[in-house]
C-alpha cells in the first residue's frame, strides 16, 4: 500500500518547503520590524507609508501577490532576481520570487504582532529614556523592542505556522515544494489519494507542531512580568 | 461552488461510500429520465470551455452530445460538470456524472477505479512556440529553452525525465498562465497533448505555432463507471457512429482546424 511512496522524493520537496519558510521567516522579521518601526515613528511620511503599505498588502490574496511576481514581475516587467543565462534559472528565479512574496505578505502581520508588542511598554519607560537624551532609533533598539520582542513570541509562532503552510502557495509558480510534489502524486496515484493527501498532512503536521510547542515554551519562559 | 463539490467528493470517497443513484445503469437511465450529467473541462478552448453565455464549446463537448444524443437525451436533458483532472476518478465512483469527456487518458491505473469508451481521439505532446519563432524545430531542439507546463501534469513530469538536463521547466497552475508567459516572451514554449496546444493556437490565430513531431501518444477515453459493460458498448458504438458519419471530422475542423493542425484519421477502438 506504501510501497509507491518511494518513487517519490518527499523528503527533498519537503526540504525545499523548509528553506523556503527559514528564508521568508528571516525576511519578513527584518522587514516586518522595520515596518513596525515607520509605524510608531514621529515622522509623518514614514507613519503614512507605513500604514499604507500593511493596510494593502495584508488584504491582498496570497495567491495574488505569489502570482504576480511571476507573471506580473518576472514575466511581464522582466524583474529577475536569478542570472538569466544560468542553466536552473526557472528553478533558482521562482524560489527567490515567492521568498520576495512571502517576505512582503508575512511581513504585514509580524509588523502587527510587533505593534501590539510595543503598545505593551509603558509609555512612561520611552519618555524617561527620551529625558535621558536618547534619539528616537535608540530608544526604539535599546528601550521598547527588546521588551516588545519577548511579549509577542506566541503570535508571531502563529504568524511563523501560518507561513509554514502558506508556502504551498509556491507550487503556482512551480516551485518545487511539497505541494507541487502532491500534485504529481494525485496525477500519477489516482487510485491512493486519500493516502497522498494524508503523507502531506502529516509531514506539515511535523513541520509545525514542534515549532508551536518550542515557541510556546520560549515564550512563557522571556515573557516580561508586569 | 464545484470545489466544494470536489472537497465532499473527497470526504465522501474517503469513507468508502459508492452512492448509487438506483441500480439502473446508464442507458437504462438515459433512456428512462431523458437527463444525463457529463463531465468535462470549463478551462481548455477548443475542447472543454465554458463560454461567458454559460454553454460549454469544443470538440470534447460535442462528443459528448453526440453519444447523449446516441443514448437518447438531447441537448436540453444534459447537465454540465467541471470534472478537474485530478477529481475525476471521484466524480465518476460516487455517480455525479455519469460519464465524463475531458482530454481524459486511458492509463492502466485509471482502469483499475473506473471503465473507458474509447479511444475517441489519440493526441500527441508536442510544442508550441510564438509564430515568429524559428529555432525551436522540435523536440530535439530544445538544448537550454524555457518550456512551461501545468504542475504535476504528466507533459511536466516526462519533460522533467527526458529533457530537463537540457531544457528549464517551468510550472504554472493553468495553461492559459503558460500562453501568458509565452505571449511576452519569459518562456520559449509550451508543452502539452498536442491538441490541447491546438486549442489555444486556434483561440488567438496568427500569434503561435506547433511545431515538431508529436513525442507521446495519449489516448483520449470517455470515462465511465467501471463494471458498466451495457454502457461502454453503447458509447463506444456512439463514438464509432461519430467518427464514420463524419460529425468527429467537421468538429475538430472548427474547434482546433484553425490552428493549421493537421486532422488525424480516427483510430480503431481498444476499449468497447
Amino acid at each position: 500500500m506504501f510501497d509507491f511512496l518511494g518513487d517519490y522524493d518527499i523528503l527533498g520537496a519537503f526540504w525545499t518547503t523548509v528553506q523556503l519558510a527559514a528564508l521568508s521567516a528571516v525576511g519578513s522579521l527584518v522587514w516586518g520590524t522595520i515596518l513596525a518601526g515607520m509605524r510608531v515613528s514621529p515622522v509623518p511620511i514614514m507613519r503614512g507609508f507605513g500604514t499604507a503599505y500593511v493596510n494593502v498588502v495584508r488584504n491582498i490574496p496570497l495567491t495574488v501577490i505569489i502570482f504576480f511576481c511571476s507573471i506580473g514581475l518576472a514575466s511581464t516587467l522582466a524583474v529577475n532576481l536569478a542570472p538569466q543565462d544560468s542553466p536552473t534559472f526557472i528553478i533558482d528565479n521562482s524560489f527567490r520570487l515567492a521568498v520576495l512574496g512571502f517576505v512582503a505578505y508575512t511581513s504585514t502581520f509580524v509588523c502587527e504582532s510587533l505593534r501590539s508588542g510595543i503598545n505593551t511598554v509603558p509609555v512612561g519607560q520611552a519618555e524617561a529614556a527620551r529625558a535621558l537624551g536618547l534619539s528616537f532609533t535608540q530608544v526604539l533598539r535599546i528601550i521598547v523592542l527588546p521588551q516588545a520582542f519577548r511579549s509577542v513570541i506566541a503570535p508571531l509562532a502563529s504568524v511563523l505556522i501560518a507561513l509554514i503552510k502558506n508556502t504551498t502557495v509556491a507550487s503556482i509558480i512551480g516551485v518545487a515544494e511539497a505541494s507541487l510534489l502532491m500534485a504529481e502524486m494525485i496525477e500519477n496515484e489516482s487510485d491512493a489519494i486519500i493516502l497522498v493527501f494524508s503523507v502531506f498532512a502529516l509531514g506539515f503536521v511535523l513541520l509545525t507542531l514542534p515549532v508551536g510547542l518550542l515557541l510556546g515554551w520560549v515564550a512563557k519562559k522571556v515573557a516580561v512580568k508586569r | 461552488m464545484s470545489a466544494v463539490v470536489a472537497v465532499a467528493g473527497l470526504t465522501l470517497a474517503a469513507c468508502g461510500g459508492g452512492g448509487e443513484s438506483g441500480s439502473k445503469n446508464l442507458v437504462a437511465r438515459a433512456k428512462d429520465d431523458k437527463k444525463i450529467t457529463i463531465g468535462i473541462k470549463f478551462d481548455q478552448p477548443g475542447l472543454g470551455l465554458q463560454t461567458q453565455s454559460g454553454k460549454p464549446e469544443g470538440f470534447d463537448v460535442d462528443v459528448a452530445k453526440y453519444i447523449a444524443k446516441e443514448l437518447g437525451v438531447e441537448e436540453s436533458g444534459i447537465t454540465w460538470k467541471e470534472a478537474q483532472s485530478a477529481e475525476r476518478e471521484n466524480l465518476i465512483e460516487k455517480g455525479d456524472v455519469d460519464f465524463i469527456v475531458a482530454t481524459y487518458s486511458i492509463t492502466d491505473k485509471r482502469k483499475e477505479k473506473v471503465a473507458f469508451a474509447g479511444p475517441y481521439f489519440v493526441a500527441g505532446q508536442g510544442l508550441l512556440v510564438r509564430a515568429d519563432n524559428t529555432d525551436i524545430t522540435g523536440n530535439t531542439a530544445l538544448n537550454g529553452k524555457k518550456l512551461c507546463s501545468v504542475k504535476g501534469s504528466t507533459p511536466a513530469q516526462k519533460i522533467k525525465d527526458e529533457f530537463s538536463k537540457e531544457a528549464q521547466l517551468q510550472e504554472y497552475g493553468k495553461y492559459s498562465d503558460c500562453i501568458t508567459a509565452l505571449e511576452n516572451g519569459s518562456i520559449d514554449a509550451v508543452t502539452t497533448d498536442d491538441v490541447i496546444l491546438a486549442g489555444f493556437a486556434a483561440k488567438s490565430p496568427g500569434k503561435f505555432k506547433l511545431v515538431g513531431e508529436a513525442f507521446s501518444k495519449e489516448n483520449y477515453g470517455v470515462g465511465l463507471k467501471k463494471d458498466d459493460a451495457e454502457s461502454r458498448t453503447a458509447i463506444a458504438n456512439a463514438i464509432t457512429k461519430m467518427q464514420t458519419d463524419g460529425a468527429w471530422k467537421k468538429s475538430l475542423e472548427t474547434n482546433v482546424g484553425p490552428s493549421g493542425y493537421k486532422i488525424p484519421e480516427p483510430s480503431p477502438l481498444t476499449e468497447k
